[in-house]
């Protein structure tokens, strides 16, 4: 009885067999509601009647409730009861609901006429630059494990230049046809990556899928999508590249982890790319049950930038009373005069507020912000040289040329992966490689502690040539 | 219990009164409740229409030239960006159980202006299509918060009844509605939203052709 809590697919039709068909591609590997079906009435009926098309309940019903087979959903507080037209006792799934309703009377349709058969593209990619050692061991990697079908943690320092170093392993995986998924928890992420792999990669099908998109995939080879848009898929992928894998939702989240797992093909590659894994993955890779490779160097070969430590027992005191804290005004005022561009981070939103006013010429952005895309972008055409922010700016978003600040480092927003990503936000570019990065602190913390050991552990791994 | 917009953990507040008095049930997390307006201060004594002060606004002014079907209208939360998020997740993504959030204020301010036992609610139909679409009607639901008798007389024309008539008669009557049957008591209309009041005109108006006294209209929100 047990075994019905942990994840099984079986409900979904697979076959080896393959089809020609031209519908194939774009209906094959995904979870269709019957309004969504690219189809006229017609072709509904006739592809069910010749068993192109198969319907199966898009609800699972078992003795400890109901699972939503769209998202993954169990937790039976978000299956809820409703007067549904159908007249039977009805529920209806609230965790995928932005993504049509699913009820326990829908139908699930799931194209059943074979599998696709991607063309095949050779020498793919046009990128012309080169890959620094580090990048080549783990590009190397990577083709590996997409030859070997098999897992592979990347586990890449912020600024390592991971986009390029998958080049190689999409070059490899189109050329044998392979359709490639590269998921994201984040949506700026899946923004920002759409124009980059298609000018690398020109002459592949590419989409690009979040919430809000005008993309539409009619079958295209290499789609770019967040974790979310997953529930469309089941049996998709021959590779699955799940990129900033520790960060949210998706880290927390059993549902997405779910569909992850559910739109990749049983034969499929799986690859992690992060900077900062959670604890359960560096076990995993410390007991050699998860293949690794480090890329411990930023792609223009300087160290990271390693954080320092600076008392500030006065942080919260001194901004409550409409003051700067003692050693932070006078970092600050050296980075005036030395002209140098400078992000703040600090962990409430209130503090933000707080801070803005006593510092000239400053913008703050919360995640909340309805103009954040608009204040980065002024902060990057250095309208403003100084941006005070929460921790929504740890991960992405990057500048060439910044110092960084973080006020009161040991609060518990700021845990160990975050505090590495925010250190990773400086020295960013070949010119500027050793930006300052400076935790203001009122008592060390573990997660302080961690996040500065961690980043001299991969200096030091650079140093020695790598894994 | 969870909050149903954020999902939060609710922690119900344990002080003396909690043991007194019986619990109310709680849907949404402080910080989520916080966010809805209720409509405060003067309003158009007709629309509910927030106003400067006490009077008839100009819209209601010009509905009674034209010879108003619709006697009143009271409305209990202003539409801000909130409740357009929640109204859209509810509505046109079809998340039933979020109408709960309003129950308890709709009910509150339904009661202090209408006895449940002298009125009849009447929800505003959908079109098949909409009721296909979304599987629910929301005034129906809104009227089954308020503890009155629910009566459905009027009906949608459907599209293709509407098209057959002449173009002349649909310029003048662009009523929607038609009641089969009459219907002779007083009427309290229900809707999600009052916007411009033309639609709860046109079934006030079919309402009061075919037998009722008098018609009012209870809304969720003054849009
Ligand atoms: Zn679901
Ligand atoms: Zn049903
Ligand atoms: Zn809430
Ligand atoms: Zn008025």
């Amino acid at each position: 009885m047990l075994s019905s809590f942990t994840p099984s697919f079986d409900w979904i039709p697979s076959t080896l067999l393959t089809s020609e068909r031209s519908e194939a591609k774009q209906l094959a590997g995904r979870l269709w509601l019957e309004h969504q079906l690219p189809l006229t009435p017609k072709q509904k009926h006739d592809f069910l009647s010749n068993g192109l098309l198969t319907t199966i309940p898009a609800m699972e019903k078992h003795w400890w409730g109901w699972a939503c087979r769209k998202c993954g959903n169990k937790t039976q507080r978000h299956i809820v009861p409703w007067p549904c037209p159908c007249g039977n006792p009805c529920y209806y799934c609230r965790v995928c609901i932005e993504m049509g309703r699913i009820t326990s009377c829908t139908s699930l349709w799931l194209w059943t006429g074979g599998q696709p058969v991607w063309s095949k593209v050779a020498n793919a990619c046009t990128w012309k630059g080169t890959l620094s050692r580090y990048q080549q061991q783990g590009a190397e990697a990577i083709v590996q494990a997409i030859t070997e079908k098999r897992s592979q943690l990347v586990w890449a320092v912020c600024g390592a230049g991971k986009t390029e170093m998958l080049f190689p392993g999409l070059e490899h995986a189109f050329s044998l046809g392979l359709r490639v998924c590269l998921a994201t928890p984040r949506a700026d992420v899946v923004r920002e990556l759409k124009p980059r792999l298609q000018a690398a990669f020109p002459h592949v099908d590419i989409v690009a899928l979040y919430g809000g998109t005008e993309d539409v995939d009619k079958g295209a080879l290499f789609v770019i999508a967040t974790t979310h848009q997953l529930m469309k898929y089941a049996d998709a992928f021959d590779v699955m590249i799940i990129d900033e894998v520790d960060a949210f939702p998706y880290h927390a989240d059993r549902n997405l982890q779910h569909v992850a797992k559910r739109a990749q093909r049983p034969d499929s590659a799986l690859l992690y790319l992060t900077a900062t894994p959670r604890w359960k993955m560096k076990l995993l890779s410390s007991f050699n049950k998860l293949p690794t490779v480090f890329v411990p160097q930023r792609y223009h070969g300087f160290p990271l930038p390693v954080p320092q430590f600076m008392n500030s027992f006065d942080t919260e005191k001194a901004i409550v009373n409409g003051q700067l804290p003692f050693s932070f005004r006078k970092w600050i005022i050296t980075k005036r005069e030395k002209q140098r561009r400078v992000i703040v981070f600090v962990p409430t939103i209130n503090m933000a507020e707080q801070l803005a006013p006593l510092l000239h010429e400053a913008i703050f952005v919360h995640s909340e912000d309805p103009e954040r895309e608009q204040k980065v972008a002024d902060f990057r055409n250095e309208k403003f040289n100084l941006l005070i922010a929460t921790t929504i700016l740890e991960r992405g978003v990057t500048f060439p040329s910044i110092d960084v600040a973080v006020l009161h480092a040991g609060h518990h927003v700021f845990d160990e992966a975050a505090l590495i990503q925010i250190a990773g936000r400086a020295g960013r570019s070949a010119q500027d490689p050793d930006g300052d990065v400076v935790f203001f602190h009122q008592g060390k913390t573990e997660a302080m502690l961690a996040a500065k050991s961690e980043i001299e552990a991969m200096n030091i791994r650079a140093r020695k040539g790598g894994n | 219990m969870h909050c149903l917009w954020c999902d939060e953990e609710l922690i119900p507040n344990v002080v003396w009164s909690t043991f007194l008095a019986p619990v109310k049930k709680r849907v949404l997390c402080e910080l989520c409740e916080s966010q809805f307006e209720r409509i405060k201060g003067a309003t158009c004594k007709q629309c509910y229409r927030p106003m400067e002060k006490k009077g008839v606004c100009i819209d209601c002014q010009r509905w009674n030239e034209n010879g108003a079907s619709l006697k009143r209208n009271v409305s209990v939360y202003s539409y801000n960006d909130w409740m357009k998020e929640v109204v859209a997740k509810w509505k046109f993504r079809g998340d039933y159980v979020l109408g709960n959030v309003f129950e308890e204020k709709a009910s509150e301010v339904f009661s202090a202006y209408y006895k449940a036992t002298e009125v009849v609610l009447v929800p505003i139909p959908l079109s098949e299509e909409r009721l296909a679409e979304r599987g629910f009607n929301q005034a129906l639901m809104i009227a089954q918060m308020l503890h009155a008798p629910i009566e459905q007389p009027l009906q949608r024309i459907r599209s293709e009844k509407q098209s057959k008539k002449s173009r002349q008669q649909r310029m003048n009557q662009a009523n929607p509605f038609e009641q089969p049957s009459p219907f002779y008591k007083p009427v309290v209309l229900i809707d999600d939203i009052y916007t411009t009041g033309r639609t709860l005109q046109f079934a006030a108006e079919t309402l009061q052709q075919n037998g009722c006294p008098h018609v009012e209209a209870f809304t969720l929100i003054r849009g």
